[in-house]
């Protein structure tokens, strides 16, 4: 304990600690603060969206002008645009971080594909909807189609893809690939059997986030494969189709008089999506942090 | 035999690998070039003098970006308020403050933060956020510059808090512990030792974040009130504007490809891409220039 000193002055140490106990607090509060509005929505969010989910809601075709009826359209839409989104970008990503971990030297071309790895990451979603037209729309005459904008979100979704799983590949042991070149194992054998292997959990968290991202974004898909309403399911990956970001957008701000109550279900099954996604990514990092024995 | 035709498939992989490796180049190239090559030609439909003037309208062929490129500014600089400060002092809490429990609790929060989709943000900003400030306020309308600047601060904060909280958490703890030894409080330690040696993170950690947050579209189109007006003054904040995302996205579904329109469209893309890539570029010499500076003193 200080000892506080007779001429009645509270000693520079004890001021510096109550000094210190105000500053925790507020910075204590701001924190809170910030991340109180968080749960504040989630919560918000279920309470409010909860009593709109029903069997029908889910699995009807939209009917009265979007009014009344399910959003079966649109969940499958983001489910189909998911799976696309992942066939391209899932295979690309994980070859381009196979190859900045293995194989890149250290040098000033490296260095270029990192920064335009960075620069993928940076570019708006509406440039990434701007390109996909002008690219896969218009110039490979995909039309406005699944196909343009699953494509159009898997160059956006490389980036977190990469970069999370070259992460994962970095954390296998230096010595795990030299024990198996030394057993007699290629450099692709040595990848194969042991780097993957050792890394699934890590590229998972990758994959589950980037996909996360794509499923609920808008912006890239406006105009690239996004239809504003449609009776029926897409037939093939040329045709164009709902989406739930994008009609959770439509129903919320160009439909007059949309019930709110279709709003709110919409919103809840969007974010539970999401949220989802996110637990799965968790598991998967907590597991492959349990997982590494070395 | 079998060898053989292992080294040959190993050879084949081994192309595609590399391949794939260089997509990323060859991505960004693409949408330059396309960018580019749609988005000059505006250069050449509507005079310069037109294209930098204070008025969109493009019915009636009037192209200024200027109301649409200050929107932009206006709604980032209001974001930057909310999010600089909340996002680095919750990356401060959580990395030298919060009991480990707590930490593990907020992080996951965050990280949801940063995964809702922008048309959630911007669906709860019209139900929520916009009727509150215009009441509270006694705006004529709620969805303003500053409705939209709430929620982008939003959009912003994780990224600030998680690159933060990475920077500060890769100060050696020698340097805390250099610092309690010299008899220095937890408190000082951390604005005068810690906070000072992760500050290139810091600030990759707020570039990135407005960044992010100049480039968002859906929640300030659907939140802004979308009326492209020059703001007259400080007051602009709380009234309607739009900016450049939002113009593209609101707009391109309905003009005729190849009409000046879509090409003005395509070069507010384009000054879009340029910025962002500025904000890339200068990002990444700073985290170089930090990878530089912990050699050396290493060494």
């Amino acid at each position: 304990m200080t000892k506080i000193p007779a001429s009645g002055n509270a000693s520079p140490v004890l001021k510096q600690l109550i000094f210190q106990q105000i500053g925790f607090s507020v910075v204590t509060a701001l924190a809170i603060l910030t991340v109180l509005p968080i749960i504040a929505v989630l919560v918000y969010i279920i309470y409010l969206g909860a009593p709109a989910i029903s069997w029908e809601f889910l699995t009807a075709m939209p009917q009265n002008g979007m009014r009344s009826g399910g959003i079966w359209p649109a969940i499958v839409g983001t489910f189909y645009l998911t799976l696309g989104t992942a066939i391209f970008s899932v295979p690309l990503g994980v070859a381009s971080a196979i190859y900045l971990s293995e194989y890149a030297p250290e040098n000033r071309l490296t260095r270029l594909i990192r920064l335009a790895i960075i620069n993928l990451a940076g570019v708006p979603s509406v440039v990434y909807g701007l390109f996909g037209l002008g690219l896969f729309v218009i110039f490979l005459n995909f039309g406005t189609s699944i196909l343009s904008a699953s494509l159009t979100l898997s160059i956006m979704t490389l980036p977190v893809i990469i970069s999370t799983t070259e992460e994962a590949l970095r954390a296998v042991p230096q010595s795990f690939r030299v024990v198996s070149v030394s057993l007699g194992a290629t450099k692709w054998q040595t990848i194969r059997r042991i780097v993957l292997p050792q890394s699934t959990a890590g590229i998972l968290t990758g994959v589950v986030l980037g996909l996360e991202r794509a499923a609920g974004e808008t912006a890239p898909i406006l105009f690239t494969g996004a239809a504003f309403f449609l009776p029926r399911l897409p037939n093939s990956p040329l045709d164009a189709t709902m989406a739930l970001p994008y009609h959770l957008f439509v129903i919320s701000t160009q439909v007059p008089g949309m019930p709110i109550q279709i709003q709110y279900g919409t919103v809840l099954v969007l974010v539970a999506f999401v949220v989802l996604m996110n637990i799965i990514a968790t598991i998967l990092r907590s597991r492959a942090r349990a997982r590494r024995s070395w | 035999m079998a060898a053989k035709s292992q080294k040959i498939t190993g050879a084949l992989i081994t192309k595609g690998i590399q391949f794939s490796g260089f997509s990323s180049i060859l991505f960004v190239l693409l949408i330059m070039f396309f960018l580019f090559y749609q988005g000059i030609p505006a250069l050449f439909d509507v005079p310069l003098g037109d294209l930098f003037s204070q008025r969109w309208y493009p019915i009636e062929s009037l192209y200024g970006i200027v109301p649409l490129i200050l929107g932009s500014l206006i709604v980032t600089l209001g974001a930057s308020l909310i999010a600089v400060p909340f996002g680095v002092i919750t990356a401060i809490y959580i990395a030298e403050i919060a009991p480990r429990w707590l930490a593990e609790i907020m992080k996951p929060l965050v990280e949801l933060l940063a995964g809702l989709p922008s048309v959630v943000l911007g669906f709860l900003g019209i139900l929520i956020v916009s009727p509150f400030l215009r009441d509270v306020l006694n705006l004529p309308t709620g969805l303003t510059a500053f409705t939209g600047s709430l929620l982008l601060g939003g959009i912003a904060i994780p990224t600030i808090v998680s690159i933060s909280e990475d920077a500060l958490k890769n100060v050696p703890v020698s340097y805390r512990q250099g610092s309690y030894a010299l008899g220095v409080t937890q408190w000082q330690t951390i604005w005068s030792v810690t906070v000072p040696a992760a500050r290139r993170g810091i600030l990759t950690a707020i570039m990135l974040g407005l960044g992010r947050t100049i480039g968002e579209t859906m929640t300030v189109m659907m939140v802004t009130g979308n009326a492209p007006v020059m703001p007259a003054s400080f007051m602009a904040l709380f009234m309607p504007i739009r900016t450049m995302t939002a113009t593209i996205a609101s707009e391109m579904g309905e003009v005729a490809g190849g009409s000046p329109h879509y090409h003005v469209l395509f070069f507010i893309g384009l000054i879009l891409f340029l910025f962002t890539l500025a904000v890339n570029i200068v990002v990444s010499r700073i985290s170089t220039q930090q990878l530089k500076r912990s050699e050396r003193i290493l060494s």
